[in-house]
């Protein structure tokens, strides 16, 4: 069996918050969710949107951080702010192009998503990917996931002239790459 | 008289609800200590029963772990699911009998509790007559306790009026299942479902309702199958459909008429099943003869081309399902709206195959097993008919009764609050039911409720109902409790306990036990655990269409549930009904059913021009008697919202988190608006789990199906327009983070 990932399904989310529970409950962040849930606009649709940490080959978190205080470990895992370093500056969380960390006031750390690494590293799933009803958060062995879907998972964003690889895969309509959602991103400029 | 002791603020600051938001002992405390011991159960928020493994510590259930083997949901939840075990440790819990006093309810013990209860009771019935004395059950009891509270009634009491809280849910898809096929429970197990090239939904928002078939639904698309929704509103499954039908509200059977209407034109039918396996197939092909797509297009609203296009694919397909819930089933002509699912179904073979037949998805948490086994007021044990001699000697052996002595069939749920009205009914004795938010008209239900003699409750939080409850004897969660339900799929399942109800809360079959021992009835109901009332119910079944016999809580642990009907120990359960076009009526066959469409019990008119539809929403769960007490799921959604479209909205000046008046012939309610396109601009929304000035049911009518007795709550017609000023209730606080959290939905 092949290696396990990660896949984030917006299309399939029914917006239960199922996730949103259950990630509360986790024993290293008990009572706070990691996960955002968005409503993109009940006005025009029901669609949502589930928003884990997309754990970015090079996480722009760690980048801007001013402390160095987010660790990236050699399982591709980018942990939450290292608790005496982080100075809750909230840098990281202004940057985040996925809009995930968190600034905890009460203990002056930002956290975010580990993907459960409790869990994971012993063997079991996190835990919004075990519960979630509808498929729209998944962790599944890497060639079950192309079996089993018509859609593709993508690691690759472009946010204007930034390009974030990340081990998290959003599913996109098939064939695509990549995911951009600029025009800008489609035209030719001159360098 | 039965009216509440105090007032209703008074009563809340008392009993709640109230927000538990923390396991016990806190989030950053005693609940970081590890679990003792974790429970295999399932879920108690719907027929779903997904498994779950709770972690218990110290009596205490402190959080819950995914149950990954169990096969239904395979670790699966829905917020329901995750948060359910804060309603253990409550605030609100009741810890001991209350017994109503001048200022309101006092603490009393069991014995002067039980006693009062039972010498009332009788009292009620020297005066009255036995059937002066009505009884309440409910469907999220476990399968033990529906037997019980039926037993206890037609054996303790002698009334003929018992009846419970799935008189509105699952009576029209059961009234027409048993019609046609003989016996009333889905044909297919739910694993059937990714197996079908086509599955229409009609009248189930499957995504807050049943979350966890979500997931089946997407891998049936995933191999290659087609999705078509039938629903006045697009629930969130609807981005994912191939087909949309957007259905008027009241107008489901000339629909399926339309669509059968089309498979017969085109001769899609399957002839040689037809024949070999049903009756009155003619009578149907005629009375479908005048529903082509044009006249159907009319009166339903979906357009001439989509209903071909669904007929075609739902013919056409070697393999097809027909899922429906309560959105076609809450109508005056509920059974119709199913009979007319069945015949799409029986006409085009799609019954009785893997991947292949007509299910009904069960509502509550034991909406199945609970229907089964007596607490119905037409059917005993086994799901045998009331009327039936055979049936009657069979159960009044098993409980060593003369069969005559056993009660004929008595009043439904509504019909027993219409009999409390007009004071032909005197006393009440109910359990897991809150008729006064979930029965229609509520003004109605509280002047009955206020005319009772005496009203016993037995309940673990007050619920509303209970409010105006003479005396209410605090009896236990799902949890604290051991014994069988069955699933929407048919599967019989072990409720393990997993902790003892705390303080002098007990558990309620002990209750009902004795109350029987102080009725005189003492050696009929000598049970010492559920265990004792699960094998008499195995023989009360026994050859009956539900058939139990061969089931043990042992096999269940083993077997990971079995299926009914399963008459020996040796017997593996019956997965999958109707193979071979074998169905459940004495000639073997279906017996398929004329459905016709008619009116409303609510028309609309130039006054009342719209269409109020009710619901639930996904982090609620029916009266809200839990739910409504857990502070996550509150804060996920804090009160009651009138859906609307954009056009509608437009007409009036209403624009979302405006507060607007939905008016019915009954009386008026006022909430905020949530302007949106995902329903028809001719129909309102509300969910319904809120009591008061909050309730739907203030607005929703009396009428019933004739044949199932279900209420009309899908269809009332009413008018809307902006409020003048909030309602008292928008001054109640909100918890914390609530109308934050809640902002993101408008």
């Amino acid at each position: 069996m092949s290696e396990y990932g990660f896949f984030v399904d917006p299309s399939r989310c029914i917006g239960c918050e199922s996730c949103v529970n259950a990630c509360a409950e986790c024993e290293t962040h008990r009572g706070h969710s990691m996960i955002h849930l968005d409503f993109l606009d009940r006005r025009e649709t029901i669609a949502t949107v589930p928003m884990v940490c997309m754990h970015c080959d090079d996480p722009t978190c760690a980048q801007v951080c001013p402390a160095d205080a987010i660790k990236k470990g050699d399982d591709g895992i980018v942990q939450s702010a290292l608790k005496p370093r982080c100075i809750a500056c909230s840098n990281c969380v202004l940057a985040c192009p996925f809009g995930v960390p968190k600034v905890m006031v009460k203990q002056e750390q930002m956290m975010k998503c580990d993907m459960c690494y409790d869990r994971t590293s012993v063997g079991k799933r996190p835990m919004c990917a075990t519960v979630c009803p509808s498929q729209a958060l998944a962790y599944l062995p890497k060639d079950l996931i192309q079996i089993g879907r018509r859609e593709t998972p993508v690691h690759g964003f472009r946010f204007g002239r930034q390009t974030v690889t990340t081990r998290v895969a959003v599913m996109a309509p098939v064939g695509r790459t990549e995911i951009s959602l600029d025009v800008a991103d489609y035209l030719w400029e001159q360098p | 008289m039965a009216r509440p002791p105090l007032t209703l603020d008074r009563l809340a600051e008392r009993y709640g609800p109230h927000l538990n938001t923390a396991p016990p002992g806190g989030w950053d405390d005693e609940s970081q200590r590890p679990a003792q011991k974790l429970v295999k159960t399932h879920c108690c928020f719907c027929g779903q029963q997904c498994g779950i493994q709770l972690k218990v510590r110290d009596n205490q259930v402190i959080g819950f772990e995914p149950w990954e083997d169990f096969p239904f949901n395979r670790g699966m939840l829905c917020p329901k699911g995750v948060r359910r075990y804060l309603q253990g440790n409550h605030p609100d819990r009741l810890l001991q009998p209350l017994l109503r006093a001048d200022d309101g309810f006092r603490g009393a013990t069991w014995d002067e509790s039980l006693d009062f209860t039972a010498r009332r009771l009788r009292e009620v019935q020297e005066k009255h007559g036995k059937d002066a004395v009505a009884v309440y059950g409910g469907a999220s009891l476990t399968s033990e306790k529906s037997y019980l509270v039926g037993k206890f009634a037609r054996v303790a009491l002698g009334t003929r009026h018992v009846d419970y809280n799935g008189r509105l849910c699952m009576v029209s898809a059961g009234t027409a299942y048993k019609a046609t096929f003989g016996v009333d429970r889905s044909p297919n197990p739910w694993s059937d479902i990714p197996k079908a090239q086509v599955v229409l939904v009609a009248g189930a928002n499957v995504a807050e309702c049943a979350p966890i078939t979500t997931d089946y639904l997407w891998r049936m698309r995933d191999a290659g199958g087609k999705l078509i929704l039938v629903d006045p509103r697009m629930t969130p499954i609807s981005r994912n459909a191939d087909l949309y039908l957007p259905v008027r509200p009241g107008t489901d059977v000339a629909l399926f008429s339309g669509l059968l209407h089309v498979v017969l034109r085109e001769g899609l039918h399957d002839k040689e099943f037809l024949a070999a396996h049903t009756t009155g197939f003619d009578a149907v092909a005629a009375a479908v003869e005048a529903w082509d797509p044009r006249r159907t297009a009319e009166l339903t609203g979906v357009p001439p081309e989509a209903i071909e296009k669904a007929a075609r694919w739902f013919a056409e397909a070697d393999r097809a399902i027909a899922m429906h819930a309560r959105g076609i089933e809450h109508h005056s002509k509920g059974v119709e709206n199913c009979l007319g699912l069945i015949n799409l179904c029986l006409a085009t073979g799609n019954i009785g195959r893997e991947g292949a037949g007509c299910m009904m998805i069960t509502g509550q948490g034991n909406g199945q097993g609970g229907r089964e086994h007596g607490q119905k007021c037409d059917q005993l044990p086994g799901q045998r008919s009331i009327s039936d001699p055979a049936a009657r000697e069979h159960v009044a052996r098993v409980w060593n009764v003369p069969a005559a002595q056993i009660p004929q069939a008595g009043y439904s749920a509504v019909e027993i609050m219409e009999a409390i009205h007009r004071g032909e009914i005197k006393a009440l004795l109910s359990i897991c039911f809150n008729p006064l938010v979930s029965l229609p008209d509520s003004a109605h239900t509280r002047e009955a409720l206020d005319k009772l003699e005496f009203f016993g409750v037995v309940d673990f939080f007050l619920s509303e109902t209970a409010h105006h409850a003479d005396v209410v004897l605090a009896g236990s969660l799902q949890e604290e409790e051991e014994g069988v339900v069955c699933s929407a799929e048919g599967r019989v399942i072990h409720i393990r306990q997993a902790v003892t109800p705390p303080g002098d809360a007990r558990n309620d079959w002990w209750i009902y036990v004795e109350l029987a021992r102080r009725l005189g009835q003492a050696e009929r109901f000598p049970y010492r655990e559920p265990r004792e009332i699960f094998d008499e119910l195995r023989e009360a079944s026994r050859g009956g269409p539900a058939d139990y016999a061969g089931i043990t809580y042992e096999r269940i642990d083993q077997e990971q549930g079995l299926f009914w009907p399963c008459p020996s120990e040796d017997h593996p359960g019956t997965p999958r009904l109707f193979e071979g076009g074998r169905f459940f009526h004495d000639d073997g066959k279906a017996h398929m059913q004329v459905a016709e469409y008619r009116e409303s019990g609510d028309p609309c008119d130039a006054e009342f021009p719209l269409f109020l539809t009710t619901g639930r929403v996904v982090s609620h769960y029916l009266s809200g008697t839990q739910t409504r007490r857990i502070g996550p799921l509150v804060a996920q959604y804090p009160e009651p919202r009138v859906e609307l479209h954009p056009r509608l909205a437009l007409q009036h000046g209403i624009a979302s988190d405006d507060w607007v008046t939905v008016t019915t012939r009954r009386t008026v309610l006022t909430a905020q608006a949530l302007v949106v396109r995902t329903i028809r601009p001719d129909t309102v929304f509300v969910p319904y789990h809120w009591p008061g000035d909050r309730s739907a049911n203030q607005l929703t009518h009396r009428t019933l199906d004739p044949r199932s007795k279900i209420p009309e709550f899908k269809v009332s017609a009413c008018r809307i327009g902006k409020a003048a000023s909030a309602p008292a209730w928008a001054e109640q606080s909100l918890p914390a983070g609530a109308s934050q959290k809640a902002a993101r939905r408008r």
